[in-house]
């Protein structure tokens, strides 16, 4: 009895994932816990083990195949002690058809049967998709065409009968214009619509003139799931931004007392570390900051998970450091190495960068003064940290030098006030300038 | 003294009465004015009657291979008066049916023919009718050519070929459309020898290639000849009979049928002093059926093509329903209106051409089916017949579904029906379809465009 190994599910809304690359041959043996494969999902590649025992009879999915279903049967193996024979030749295609039907032979591109998900867990920390409220109602084209372009349907909205979700709605919500050639007018039709007419989808035009020459570079999935969430997070959010400045120089000297103490232990904490406890801490002084808009409610979150903006080739990705407030700050260098260092191999689980409740974006070290930037949907806040820099510094009536650093955040304005904003920023700037507060 | 209406609907055909009924069920008190018959062409002139005359050589043609079917029938004659007063019979019968819809939906019928005095003003002889919206659904008449027109005796558009005075014995057919085809098809199966002259390259041009080239084949079989790439340089009628030159040769036909398309009637209803914007002739509609002048509709074949009976009649029931401001007014979509040729066999296809896609970008993938492999084909003697279908290989979308053969003209719906639910490919695999029935032929040409066909 053959032994198939099916398309695992990364994450629990993983519908389909890319099959990145194959990492054994027909033939090849493989035991429990063997890596066969390398799936690419919306923003991790995740490597695909053996469960079971025996040789590979077969590949069938193509290395680089998109849109592979979750749960489809990718390859076969040979189970124990059993001769690794070819399946059975399909049926030759030119046969004459017999008179009367007979019965189908499942080949090997029907569909899988239905098996229980393999993924893993659940992670019950991770926000729903979409608020609850029943099933999407979207065409079977609108799916597919969601996944295509990475579209979450959960935000669209549907103009179908009904309201359901149709392909239209889905290529509006991506900000595009419908296929080429979607709806040309139909055989002999010469006549074009009224100026006053919706205008017809555009047809597949060559580069505008004028451009110079250019490659054309097919996206990612990652780089379609930062465009379709970052222009969902700023077409949809109304945005507000607070800015404040920061006196660095108390936390650099800890920082060093810290680093010199922590140096037999291998450990050592960059700003950026504790600034990610800073901002626990804050999230947990101000707990109406650590909250996310939900439709009709608001999570307030018991815990501050805080995302970290990390750049990696091709993008960037937000690894989570759970409980920042409550963990040592030892403990958050050592955990964001790591998790910086897996995301540089894209190997991130889905679990490691989904799920925070605001996020953190340092791009002081390429000595940005200050910037603002994109909420993380959904969460309700973003802050965006500038270089630290020795700047002019009024203290009382003097003019003095101090290492400042300009820290912009960006709120959800539909459920963080101002006011309770810059409540929240006060609280991270006490925690930045006294910084023995986080220790205590 | 005129009379006060929320929408005045200009022409009762398939367009013209069903946005009436539409626009009465929302409220709204219409009226519609006819310069001739109820039900405009569909009904009395077009679409109807021919389907009768059609099925009288369906007939004809299985009791002429009855021995086929282990039945004798003898030599079969018949009554071409008898038959084509049948026709009339029925399309009678459908006349008074609208008569009756009318009365039932309260619309006020108006005989005479109509003019736009003003945006909001319908003459029609002395009467006046008031109404914010006014319909234009006019329709469209046969098409004529100063060098081919048409004397009613030897010479004749479709609406002399309904009603023949005569039956041809040596028919030209000048025009490959499915009204051309029809035709040719019915003489043919009554006997008449029949020859049709198409000026592209292949008969049914807006059909896919392939089944243009299918049906050519299965029409030679039958005895038809086909000229294409070829004009009618001049057509002169005598009391025996036509010449015809074609290609530089005189050639003697007892009949010639026009059907070089159609023109829209748009003369004398004073739509240019209205200033409604026209293309050739054609009203300029949006997706709504909204003209350049406010509160002037148009639907049907005045406004362009296809002129199909059941795009008016869609479109009537879209204006109506903008105009009566429906909650669940939609645009037009001209991309899923199916079309059907009752020849012999039948052809009937929905969206894109395979040529069609791959013009407009697509990656396709084909499928196809033939007749020969489907049971019920076989057991009803109509083993001739494909099925092919084009969908976008990176979506699944099904672009275009594409049928010749028996009775395609009632399966080609399913398409349609998955078209307009965006069914993917998937979806229509996994679909169960009836066996035995013809419709397995639509299922394996899904499965073939994967390469999971079955039974071939």
């Amino acid at each position: 009895m053959p032994i198939d190994i099916t398309m695992p599910a990364l994450s629990p809304t993983m519908e389909s994932g890319t099959l990145a690359r194959w990492l054994v041959k027909v033939g090849d043996r493989v035991r429990p816990g063997d890596v066969v494969a390398e799936i690419e999902t919306d923003k991790a590649t995740m490597e695909v083990e053996a469960v079971d025992e025996g040789e590979v009879l077969e590949l069938l999915v193509p290395e680089g195949t998109e849109e592979v279903r979750v749960n489809a049967v990718i390859a076969r193996l040979a189970g124990e002690g059993e001769p690794a024979a070819a399946p059975p030749p399909a049926p030759a295609p030119a046969q004459p058809a017999p008179a009367q039907p007979a019965p189908a032979q499942p080949g090997p591109a029907q569909p899988a049967p239905a098996q229980p998900p393999a993924g893993p867990p659940v992670a019950a920390a991770a926000p729903a998709p979409h608020p609850a409220g029943g099933r999407i109602r979207a065409s079977p084209l609108a799916r597919r065409v969601a996944a295509n372009l990475g579209v979450d349907l959960a935000g669209v909205s549907g103009t179908g009968p009904g309201g359901r979700i149709v392909r239209a709605d889905v290529e509006a919500a991506a900000g595009r214009a419908p296929q080429p050639g979607v709806l040309p007018a139909p055989p002999g039709a010469a006549v074009p619509e009224a100026a006053a007419a919706p205008s017809p989808p555009a047809p597949a035009l060559p580069p505008a003139d004028g451009l110079p020459p250019f490659d054309t570079v097919r996206l990612s999935n990652m780089r379609k799931t930062i465009a379709r969430r970052l222009t969902e997070a700023k077409t949809s959010i109304p945005h507000f931004y607070l800015t404040v400045d920061c006196r660095l120089d108390a936390l650099l000297a800890l920082r060093a007392e810290l680093n010199r103490a922590l140096e037999p232990r291998g450990v050592k904490l960059s700003v950026n570390d504790m600034l990610v406890k800073a901002l626990g801490l804050a999230l947990e002084a101000v707990p109406d900051a650590n909250v996310s808009y939900a439709g009709d409610s608001l999570r307030k979150f018991a815990r501050a998970d805080v995302s970290v903006a990390v750049a990696i080739p091709g993008g960037l990705i937000t690894p989570v450091i759970r409980d920042a407030g409550g963990k040592r700050l030892s403990a958050i260098a050592t955990e964001m190495k790591a998790l910086a260092a897996r995301a540089k191999e894209g190997r991130l689980k889905p679990e490691e960068y989904s799920g925070g409740t605001a996020s953190l974006s340092n791009l002081g070290m390429y000595g940005i003064r200050e910037f603002a930037a994109v909420i993380n949907p959904p969460e309700g806040l973003i802050l965006a940290v500038g270089a630290g820099e020795k700047r002019p510094f009024v203290e009382g009536d003097s003019l003095r030098v101090a290492t400042l650093m300009t820290v912009t955040g960006s709120f959800d304005h539909r459920a963080i006030d101002g006011a309770v904003g810059a409540e929240f920023l006060a609280a991270f700037r006490a925690l930045v300038e006294a910084p023995l507060g986080m220790l205590a | 003294m005129s009379e006060s209406f929320d929408l005045v609907i200009i022409g009762s055909g398939p367009g013209g009465y069903v946005a009436a009924i539409r626009a009465a069920q929302l409220g709204l008190k219409v009226a519609i004015v006819e310069r001739e018959r109820l039900g405009g062409i569909c009904l009395n002139w077009g679409c109807i009657p021919t389907k009768a005359l059609l099925r009288s050589a369906e007939i004809k043609h299985y009791l002429d291979h009855a021995e086929s079917f282990g039945l004798s029938a003898g030599a079969v004659g018949f009554d071409l008066a008898a038959v084509t007063q049948r026709s009339r019979k029925v399309a009678g019968q459908l006349n008074a049916g609208v008569a009756h819809l009318m009365r039932k939906n309260r619309v006020t019928v108006v005989e005479g023919a109509a003019v736009l005095a003003g945006p909001r003003e319908v003459r029609v002889s002395d009467r006046t009718l008031a109404a914010p919206n006014v319909i234009v659904a006019t329709g469209a008449r046969a098409r004529e050519l100063p060098h081919l027109r048409a004397d009613g005796e030897r010479i004749w558009t479709y609406r002399h070929a309904m009603v023949p005075p005569a039956m041809p014995t040596d028919l030209l057919v000048i025009g490959s459309g499915a009204i051309g085809i029809e035709f040719a098809s019915f003489y043919a199966d009554m006997g008449a020898r029949v020859t049709v002259v198409e000026m592209m390259d292949r008969i049914l041009p807006v059909e896919d290639e392939e089944i243009s080239a299918f049906m050519a084949r299965a029409f030679t079989r039958q005895g038809l000849r086909l000229l294409t790439s070829t004009g009618v340089e001049s057509l002169v009628a005598d009391a025996d009979g036509v010449t015809a030159t074609i290609a530089g040769a005189a050639e003697r036909f007892s009949h010639a049928i026009l059907a070089i398309g159609i023109l829209p009637n748009t003369d004398g209803l004073g739509l240019e002093a209205l200033g409604v914007a026209m293309e050739r002739g054609h009203i300029l509609t949006d997706a709504f059926g909204r003209t350049s002048v406010e509160g002037i509709w148009a639907i049907g074949d005045v406004t362009g093509p296809p002129w199909l009976a059941h795009k008016a009649s869609h479109e009537g029931v879209v204006a109506a329903e903008a105009i009566a401001g429906h909650a669940h007014a939609h645009p037009m979509d001209k991309t899923n209106i199916p079309g059907c040729t009752y020849s012999r066999p039948q052809v009937a296809s929905v969206g894109l051409t395979e040529a069609q896609a791959r013009a407009a970008g697509y990656e396709v993938r084909i499928g196809r089916f033939q007749a020969i492999g489907n049971g019920k084909a076989i057991a009803l003697g109509e083993p001739e017949g494909l099925v092919k279908t084009v969908f976008d290989a990176a979506t699944g979308a099904l672009l275009g579904a594409h049928m010749a053969g028996a009775e395609v003209t009632e399966l080609i719906q399913g398409y349609a029906i998955a078209r307009q639910c965006e069914a993917t490919h998937e979806t229509l695999a996994a679909t169960i379809f009836p066996h035995p029935t013809l419709s397995e032929m639509m299922h394996e040409s899904v499965l073939d465009a994967e390469g999971r066909v079955l039974h071939l």
